[in-house]
């Protein structure tokens, strides 16, 4: 069997890797090279904390696993793989309340989720005012670039192709009308058995291309980077309400805070999330905002120096569910974008999905788990997905 | 921060310009000679003058006796800043100029067009005039804004080049114009370009003794471009003071020579130099050694565009690749309402700078007053200047590429990105690896990602990896502040 | 011993400066040339651009970490000292 991924972020080159590791023949193409879209832009989350239980909690219990199976492949010092933990802080009494019994609900799915007597004592710079803290020491963190790149080697080390440079025109379809390849804006052609659409935010305008329309919108956000640290913030520390603001469905402002440490010794600070399309102006008040908010969690942060702002956009669909899975209206056609801000934390599941469908040892049927991502959901909403690809082709900018 | 006498458009000023070099300053003096415009100007610097006329901290209260710094030699046509200096005052004076040194600007962005206003822009600063830890932030609006932002010293790695008492051209250059300080005893000038001529004039005036200007190119290449010089005889005697310096002190002029290696442990003590073949690369077995305890290197200049970027302005390219703004003859960028003047669109050097700055005065004159903006006034003379002038610049960089070879003298062990300690074998590995441009080099290694976010390290990343100068980086923060600053600021969006 | 009556104290020891200088300029001219040791390396660092841009001047002055001795202009009485790695303590 030989797979086009359409897409070398984080999705695509974890797609390759999984499919390569069954032995299937794989060629990566994009416009840009490995990990340079939304996948440079985001934090490195790899997070059960923030996920309520349903497809997607089991999406990101399956993805954490496989994480670990690749970090054993590729080394996990060398994509900055690190259990380092998640701590949840609520900023009031009653957000306590909330976090506690979304915590209970999150337990009973299988997930370690501890409630903390006394914060301090696992973030020791924590604003000592906050009522409380709930420790979820399964989340993890990668650094994306680093982990995109390094599964894309492993993928070609295996016998993957990537050809970097070439952007989707359509799709070929043989005498059944399945797909069977792609054509390239540059003309070319490639065969293939099957097309995997794993172009993030740009997966609205590739799966148009390849005939299966689905309703891949950006949201953007901005992370604020401090000066390089000692190790200070020693888990990735958020507030409660970024549970909410993720699911919020709001086209304004929405910042929760969101705080940790790097490799590198800088102290990342996100995250925005904001509905106006490829807009790229920065907004001063949303880096204020952003900057208040951390120094309440981390009052230290005050005297830290501000070195960078980064700006992405996430690829949302409107249910905030990823797409995954085998598209009906297009034959050979596999979705695997629409992750919005956790793209990252679930890449690796999404490849072991990619390839179950494709190797028949998943099947995509209602009632299955994980049939709440399959891209069915959209079939018949073609008014919603016609307006979406149309608001994304409009301005496709190279990030 | 409020105005008292807003503008019709409620911004604080009808033109913010950012920059007080020669640009800005011309810019400047301009509008409050030809106009009536109301004027913000912002600079980093604790006062006008830019690097180019860069001088020391304005004390509050001298202190009598103390001994006159000595500054001879050190600038060229003092009258003209002092001339542009005045006229600042006089406009601050009377109310039309508001200046604001030490400031930085870490962002500018448009304002929405309100239901009366006409929207224009917003310049946001750190101010760091006061002590450290006591930095503030606040907003400078206008209706138009000039970009007169300059260019640093470009630098190439080398073996031992993060040695302390190795310094960019420009670094030496500003210590004896703003200290009154010689960075060394014996110091050695490498690089490229006419710059290195006055700042080694400068320090042999000093006193030191400077072991040689080592000019990777030679100044026969200018002969090739006549035209452009036998049409800017000022410029060349210019020139020919400053080799008339060197010659008095006894400096080596040294063409076709590279410094390829600084030497020492904790500072340096020595730099080899290798000549340079006509492959450009250094020949094997020159090299000779000097003792110094001062280098200066500087290979060009990279113009500032961090706001320009920011911005969305459209950019070309220099002759020597280098990106620059795009301006029209009225120094107009792809942006309406917004200029930009000096180095920003081309290094040209100060002369060019002052022309562009009147013409960006008069185009935003043009712009502002009501006039038809598809029409285009006559530049008149300082059109003419600046063609000229232009045309000598381009003599320049055509004059000075940075020789291939720079490559050879790097050693795995090399230094490439000085924040993040990255060497050049991690470079080397990643552009094995697959990394094609400067970015995907920083994302893979961390070279760029440091304090100076690639200012210094990018030209060379790509260089490297993509064998030119790449797409200017985009930073959204143009200068470093403290958090607590940015959270101090007006509370008028707490509401969020 | 010096023609300024100005001085700030770095690392304990005074350093004379003319007023209107950078700390940066008043220890070069003290014959100092590092002040700084890098974060991974522990290398020795001064002025490389010599005008804000580099950021390898770094001191910590009057308690403020990472200051850039090419830009803060000296005053009367100011303490200077060597800043190692980030310029913060490593708690």
């Amino acid at each position: 069997m030989k797979v086009i991924v359409v897409g070398a972020g984080i999705v695509g080159t974890a797609c390759a890797e999984a499919l390569t590791r069954e032995g299937i023949e794989v060629v990566v193409v994009d416009r840009l090279p490995v990990g340079a879209g939304t996948t440079s832009r985001g934090e490195g989350n790899i997070l059960l904390s923030d996920k309520a239980p349903g497809a997607e909690m089991a999406l990101a219990q399956l993805s954490r696993r496989t994480w670990l199976e690749v970090g054993d492949l590729v080394g996990r010092e060398s994509i900055e793989l690190e259990e380092k933990g998640g701590v949840v802080v609520a900023t009031t009494h009653q957000g306590l309340g909330s976090l506690i019994s979304f915590a209970d609900r999150q337990r009973a799915a299988g997930v370690m989720a501890l409630e903390v007597e006394d914060p301090l004592v696992l973030e020791p710079h924590l604003s000592p005012s906050l009522p409380g803290a709930m420790h979820y020491p399964e989340d993890m963190q990668v650094q994306p670039v680093l982990a995109a790149s390094r599964m894309l080697v492993l993928a070609q080390q295996r016998g993957a192709q990537f050809r970097c440079g070439l952007e989707v025109a359509g799709a070929l379809t043989d005498t059944n009308g399945a797909v069977s390849g792609i054509r390239t804006t540059s003309g070319e052609v490639i065969e293939a058995d099957a097309v995997v659409n794993a172009a993030g935010t740009w997966g609205g305008v590739v799966g148009e291309r390849l005939g299966g329309p689905i309703p891949v919108l950006p949201r953007r956000g901005f992370v604020l980077v401090t000066e390089p640290l000692p190790p200070m913030v020693r888990h990735k520390v958020y507030t409660a309400d970024y549970v909410e603001n993720v699911e919020s469905s709001g086209e304004g402002l929405e910042t929760s805070c969101v705080v940790e440490g790097t490799h590198g010794g800088t102290v990342l600070i996100g995250a925005s999330r904001e509905r106006v399309g490829f807009d790229t102006s920065l907004r001063v008040d949303v880096v204020e905002t952003l900057a208040r908010q951390a120094i309440a969690i981390f009052p230290f942060l005050a005297d830290v120096n501000l070195l960078r702002v980064y700006r992405g956009f996430r690829p949302y669909c409107p249910d905030h569910l990823p797409v995954i899975g085998p598209d009906p209206r297009a034959p050979g056609v596999l979705h695997a974008c629409g992750h919005e801000g956790a793209g990252i934390g679930l890449a690796t599941g999404t490849g072991r999905l990619i390839t179950d469908y494709l190797t028949g040892a998943r099947k995509s049927e209602p009632g299955a788990e994980f049939a709440a991502l399959l891209p069915d959901r959209f079939v018949g909403a073609e008014s919603a997905s016609e307006s979406a690809s149309e608001s994304v082709a409009e301005q496709v900018p190279a990030l | 921060m409020t105005t008292p006498d807003l503008t019709p458009s409620g911004a604080d000023h009808d033109v913010v310009v950012i920059g007080a070099g020669p640009a800005g300053m011309a810019c400047v003096a301009t509008l409050l000679a030809e106009t009536s415009l109301t004027v913000g100007l912002v600079d980093a610097g604790h006062g006008a003058g830019g690097q180019y006329w860069r001088q020391p901290a304005p004390v509050p209260t001298p202190h009598p006796g103390e001994p006159a710094p000595r500054r001879a030699g050190l600038h060229h046509d003092l009258a003209t800043f002092h001339r542009l200096r005045d006229a600042l005052d006089r406009g601050a004076a009377s109310g039309r100029l508001a200046t604001r040194f030490a400031h930085h600007v870490w962002s500018v962005t448009a304002n929405d067009p309100g239901p009366v206003a006409e929207g224009g822009f917003a310049v946001h600063v750190v101010d760091r005039s006061g002590r450290p830890g006591d930095e503030s932030t606040s907003t400078i609006t206008g209706r138009a804004l000039v970009i007169a932002t300059g260019a640093f010293d470009r630098a190439l790695p080398f073996p031992g080049w993060d040695l302390p008492g190795v310094m960019t051209v420009g670094g030496l250059q500003a210590l004896l114009k703003a200290g009154d300080v010689a960075a060394g005893r014996r110091v050695a000038i490498g690089g490229t370009g006419p710059f290195l001529l006055p700042v080694a004039a400068a320090l042999a005036a000093r006193g030191s003794t400077v072991v040689g200007v080592f000019e990777a190119n030679h100044p026969v290449r200018w002969l090739r471009e006549s035209r452009a010089v036998a049409r800017n005889v000022g410029k060349l005697g210019e020139g020919a003071g400053y080799a008339a310096t060197l010659l008095r002190h006894r400096v080596p002029l040294r063409p076709r020579r590279m410094i390829v290696a600084a030497h020492g442990t904790d500072r340096v003590e020595a730099v080899s130099v290798a000549r340079v073949g006509r492959d450009g690369r250094p020949v094997e077995g020159s090299a000779e050694r000097h003792t110094v305890d001062a280098v200066g290197v500087g290979w060009g200049f990279t113009p500032q565009l961090d706001i320009a970027v920011t911005l969305g302005l459209r950019l070309t390219r220099d002759r020597g690749g280098t990106p620059v703004v795009e301006v029209d003859r009225l120094h107009r960028s792809s942006r309406p309402r917004v200029y930009a003047a000096g180095e920003t669109c081309g290094v040209g050097g100060a002369a060019l700078a002052l022309v562009e700055g009147r013409l960006a005065a008069r185009g935003v004159a043009h712009d502002l007053t009501g006039a038809d903006p598809a029409s285009h006034p006559a530049p008149g003379p300082d059109g003419v200047a600046a063609v000229r002038l232009g045309a000598f610049a381009d003599a320049i960089i055509s004059a000075h590429p940075v020789p291939v070879g720079w490559v050879d003298a790097l050693t795995d062990e090399t230094i490439v990105c000085r924040c993040e300690e990255v060497r050049f074998g991690a470079v080397r590995a990643a552009i094995e690896a697959g990394a094609t441009d400067a970015r995907q080099v920083k994302q893979l290694t961390r070279t760029g990602m440091g304090w100076c976010q690639g200012r210094v390290c990018g030209y060379a990343a790509a260089l490297l990896s993509a064998g030119a100068p790449g797409e200017p980086d985009e930073r959204l923060i143009g200068a470093p502040m403290p958090l607590g600053a940015l959270a101090q600021t007006d509370d008028q969006h707490d509401a969020m | 011993m010096s023609e300024f009556d100005t001085s700030f104290d770095f690392d304990g020891r005074r350093v004379p400066f003319r007023p209107g200088q950078t700390l940066g300029a008043a220890l070069v001219a003290a014959g100092t040339t590092a002040w700084r040791t890098t974060r991974l390396e522990g290398r020795p660092r001064g002025l490389f651009c010599g005008i804000g841009v580099c950021f390898d001047c770094l001191l910590t002055v009057d308690g403020h970490a990472n200051q850039r001795a090419c830009l803060v202009v000296a005053r009367d009485g100011m303490t200077a000292l060597t800043q190692e790695g980030t310029g913060h303590d490593d708690t």
